[in-house]
């Protein structure tokens, strides 16, 4: 049992840190938060090197409660990831628009924790619980900047909706429990073997929890929530969000599917592959005609949960699985990459009251800023798929899995889909650099730092992929098996 | 073969290392920029020499091979793999040789943000060679694709008025051809377990049916590039807003791409289904010949006149491809640098009387002759080059084109070539046509009586290219020795694949 504790170690130092953090942050006084940012970072960090240490461990704990595996400690590794940029992207923001609140850093922690729960688990209860963990801070976050009432809104409307998809998931898993007596993944997958699963139950169950991750990964048509809570949260949660709860999201949507749902893929891949379809066209169609930056990237995460959707069909064929799955899990790092990055360049542009933040906002910023400038140019060379950049090497990845799967028109549509992107993508380098303006950033830095950071990984990472490849195809196997 | 001396290496990146000491330099100091940049290429024209010296045109296989593992995933290897051989040898030092010249014509040409324009020019650069020069086909997309990102900057940047149109349009066209590219890509590296070019043709035994699908994605890609009709309406509008130099490189390399991907991807790769479709390729390149020739004639702008003449003679190029035999695979190659010569040089023409008037409208001058007589005798030679005169390289090329097509069993009908024929006569038509215009009759416009003749530094622009337009002209031997071997090594493979098609 004790080994069991040491081997979600980067967990319960998450999870143990936030609830400590909580309390230190009492004795911080006003107007130095910093610290808590500071002390929020090194938990982390601490996390972050027990995570991989012990990379490479693979096999379930607490009678199969938690799994630990290559695909969570790579998943961990993501997360912990995006929460320290959260937290270097958020820390002058949030003294700039006079939210300096500690609890931004404890709540930061709990969502991590959460996430990390849902690549973990080997219980769909243990999933409900991860999601949960995950999304209550994550409203909150939202509404970190009241009484601004857009901040309101969006926290209201993400935790009425996110509520309803919740109760989507609960109802899922009572199903499945009646359909199988267990909500253990093993049990389900032998329950389904031996015949004594209902099949009827079990694949409303499983439709349930797909509408319930769905909606926290923002695939249509459970998307519409997600434009107006980016555009209404302040802009580092956003970041985080954008990133984070959409790898949350993925990693148990991979992770229940593939692993306690393989017998019911040919009722579950067809209708996932229309949703990645319709997601991919409607997320890079309506970004088309956003004018607000954070609502022109908040329909392009549409549109990439679309693509990363692309990798379920393709890896419910168990020859691609692994690789399906390990393409899926190198995207969502690009994606974070790419994305934090391209958010750090919002921050650094977003001025008091909500100005600063329209596409035409940017205009001069190549002239005034040109390291800032190069860096989205950089980012937005990356969402669209454009080499040299990390974004081209994970969609080429993931073009080469949903191809090896024989499905040719789905990557048809990705291709096309990605086409139809490089319009609102370059609409932006566009302003930048070819219309004169008064672009307006602050020069603040750590979030500097993180974009330049963000900027070199792009570019670096997609020139020289492998250690980053061999990582995520060690991740992609899943496997119950001890 | 294994190359010891990393010379293909070296060609290709001394212009990234020049962007980025470039992007090191004050922004103040133009001339200090300029001068760096025409160094940079100039050292990158020599390199290519060195390369040139080290090749041995009798061997007809890729030479001075540098390939190392560059990324490694799973079941498959993706290599940095370069090789020149003699279907891209003169493409390459074609690029080296159009480069510098492009500098040199942007000295007062572009005097906003000169930096960022050498930085993305030298990039330009890069991309290009690369593409010329990789074996691989990630690879090679990769620079492929790459080329777009400079060459969308230099047109939206420094381009004409609608140059943000121009630069959105002339990215989503190329980049829709090349994605399809890359599904093709994707399915031929997955099919094979490697990237490598040479790796795959060795390879061969694709089905006739599924070549016939991965010809016509590479086609995309490449078509568009061209490009051939009726693919071709991103061009005008590109080429009018690029600046001079943009439009040198545009007409004189970029488009080049197109065609070579032809020659070096879907010819060797894919020879069942280039057999099969040769007809239908001929085709296009025929009506892309006529449409090119007789559209030009119509324009009243001469940079677009210029613009629709590229369409047309690259309908040469690829009708000479599609022979499929060695004289009109050698007669494309030699025209594709024949277009990039003579083209290059119009754009250059049409930059320095647009510098001294700031209008392009052919009737708006009258008479110029009078007023600049160097400038009336080199654009003279180089429209005759363009519209083929014996004894100026773009006759060799059309000649041996129009040979070529007449000859070759894969299209089948000597009516292409007979109709292509028609493209040369009006192609005198058109060019005559503007050099009457512009340069003959009286001088009656005011603003053209105070009109300076060339400068030292222009002349300096034209003369090499003049000196290869007379060279290719009056002796192509060395041209055509230095690619027959490799030609004769293809056209027999494809022949071969003549032969199993039923």
């Amino acid at each position: 049992m004790g080994s069991d504790f040491l081997a979600i170690l980067p967990l319960i130092i998450v999870a143990g840190w936030a609830s400590l953090l909580l309390l230190a942050d009492l004795f911080v006084p006003p107007g130095r938060k910093g610290i808590t940012g500071l002390l929020a970072s090194l938990g982390l960090l601490a996390a972050l090197g027990v995570t991989i240490v012990q990379f490479g461990a693979q096999r379930p704990v607490f009678d199969g409660m938690l799994l630990v595996d290559g695909y969570a400690s790579f998943l961990d590794v993501l997360f912990l990831f995006a929460g320290l940029f959260a937290i270097t992207l958020a820390h002058d923001y949030l003294k700039r628009m006079g939210l300096e609140r500690g609890e931004y850093y404890s709540l930061l922690l709990f969502v991590i924790s959460g996430m990390m729960m849902m690549a973990h688990a080997g219980d769909l209860i243990m999933l409900f619980i991860g999601l949960e963990t995950l999304s209550i801070p994550l409203y909150v976050m939202a509404g970190l900047a009241r009484p601004r009432p857009e901040s309101e809104e969006s926290a209201l409307k993400y935790f009425l909706l996110g509520a309803f998809a919740s109760s989507f998931e609960v109802y899922g898993i009572a199903l499945i429990f009646g359909a199988t007596s267990t909500t253990r993944l093993a049990g389900i997958v032998a329950a389904a073997q031996a015949g004594t699963a209902v099949p009827g139950l079990l694949l409303l169950g499983a439709v349930l929890i797909l509408v319930s991750l769905g909606f926290k990964v923002a695939v249509v048509p459970f998307h519409m929530w997600t434009p107006d809570v980016y555009q209404g949260a302040p802009t580092p949660v956003t970041a985080f969000m954008s990133v984070g709860a959409k790898a949350g999201g993925f990693a148990g949507l991979l992770r229940v599917f593939l692993l306690a749902f393989p017998a019911l893929a040919p009722s579950w891949a067809p209708v996932v592959l229309w949703v990645a379809v319709v997601t991919m066209i409607w997320g890079n169609v309506a970004a088309i005609v956003q004018s607000n930056i954070k609502r022109l990237l908040a329909y392009s995460s549409i549109a990439h949960a679309g693509y990363i959707l692309m990798a379920l069909p393709a890896a419910a064929d168990p020859r691609v699985g692994p690789l399906a799955v390990s393409a899926a899990l190198f995207y969502l790092f690009a994606y974070a990459i790419t994305n934090l990055g391209a958010w750090g360049v919002v921050v650094a542009l977003e001025g008091s009251e909500g100005k600063g933040l329209q596409v035409d906002d940017y205009a001069g910023l190549g002239q005034r800023h040109p390291w800032l400038a190069l860096s989205m140019v950089l980012f937005m060379l990356s969402l669209t798929g454009v080499p040299p950049s990390i974004g081209f090497v994970a969609k080429f990845y993931l073009f080469s899995a949903v191809l090896d799967a024989g499905l040719i028109g789905l990557a048809l549509v990705g291709v096309l889909t990605s086409l139809i992107s490089a319009a609102y993508y370059l609409r932006v380098v566009v302003v930048m650099y070819m219309r004169s303006g008064e672009a307006h950033a602050r020069r603040e830095g750590w979030l500097h730092a993180t974009v330049g950071l963000m900027a070199a990984a792009t570019l670096i990472l997609g020139l020289l992929p492998t250690p980053l490849f061999d990582l995520a195809s060690r991740a992609g196997l899943l496997s119950l098996a001890p | 073969m294994q190359s010891s001396f990393p010379i293909l290496t070296l060609v290709t990146f001394t212009p990234l290392v020049g962007a980025a000491i470039v992007l090191l330099l004050p922004r103040e100091r133009l001339n200090l920029i300029r001068w760096f940049a025409l160094a940079v290429s100039l050292v990158t024209f020599g390199l290519s020499l060195v390369m040139l010296g080290m090749f041995d045109p009798s061997n007809p296989d890729l030479q001075l091979v540098e390939r190392v593992t560059w990324i490694q995933v799973g079941s498959w290897t993706i290599d940095y793999h370069l090789g020149v051989d003699g279907l891209s040898l003169l493409l390459v030092l074609l690029t080296t040789l159009l480069v510098p010249i492009s500098i040199l014509s942007t000295w007062t040409a572009v005097e906003e943000r000169v930096k960022d324009f050498m930085a993305f020019f030298l990039l330009l650069a890069m991309g290009m060679l690369g593409v010329f020069l990789a074996l691989d086909l990630f690879l090679f997309y990769v620079f492929w694709e790459f080329t777009l990102v400079p060459m969308y900057f230099l047109i939206g940047i420094w381009g004409g008025t609608r140059r943000m149109y121009a630069a959105i349009k002339f990215f989503l066209y190329t980049m829709a051809g090349s994605i399809l590219m890359l599904l093709a890509i994707i399915w031929l590296g997955l099919q094979a377990g490697t990237f490598s070019l040479p790796e795959l043709i060795a390879r061969g035994s694709i089905p006739a049916a599924t070549q016939f699908w991965l010809f016509l994605a590479f086609a995309a890609a490449f078509a568009i590039k061209v490009p051939m009709w009726p693919l071709h309406s991103w061009l005008p509008d590109a080429h009018v807003e690029a600046p001079t130099a943009g439009s040198v490189i545009l007409a004189g390399v970029l488009l080049k791409m197109g065609t070579y991907g032809f020659l070096r991807f879907n010819l060797p790769l894919f020879p069942e289904a280039s057999v099969r479709l040769a007809p239908w390729m001929a085709l296009l390149a025929v009506i892309g010949i006529l449409y090119g020739a007789a559209v030009s004639y119509a324009q009243k702008d001469v940079k677009k006149l210029v613009a629709y003449s590229s369409v047309s003679h690259l309908g040469f190029v690829m009708l000479g491809l599609f022979a499929l035999n060695p004289l009109g695979i050698q007669g494309g190659i030699l025209q594709m640098i024949n277009h990039g010569l003579s083209t290059g040089a119009l754009f250059l023409i049409v930059g320095m009387i647009y510098e001294r008037r700031h209008t392009r409208d052919v009737d708006a001058f009258g008479g110029l002759w009078k007023v600049m007589p160097v400038y009336g005798a080199l654009t003279l030679i180089v429209t005759l080059s363009s519209m083929g005169l014996p004894g100026l390289n773009g006759f060799i090329g059309e000649f041996t084109i129009l040979l070529g097509a007449f000859g070759s069993e894969a299209i089948g009908s000597p009516w292409f070539a007979g109709f292509a024929a028609l493209g040369v006569i009006l192609a005198a038509i058109y060019m005559l046509y503007m050099f009457q215009k512009m340069f003959l009759g009286p001088l009656d416009k005011d603003e053209n009586q105070k009109l300076k003749d060339l400068n030292v530094r222009e002349i300096v622009t034209l003369v090499p290219l003049l000196v290869f337009i007379f060279w290719i002209g009056l002796y192509p031997k060395p041209f055509f020795d230095l690619m027959a071997p490799a030609v004769d090594q293809l056209s027999a493979a494809l022949q071969a694949a003549a032969l199993a098609v039923p």
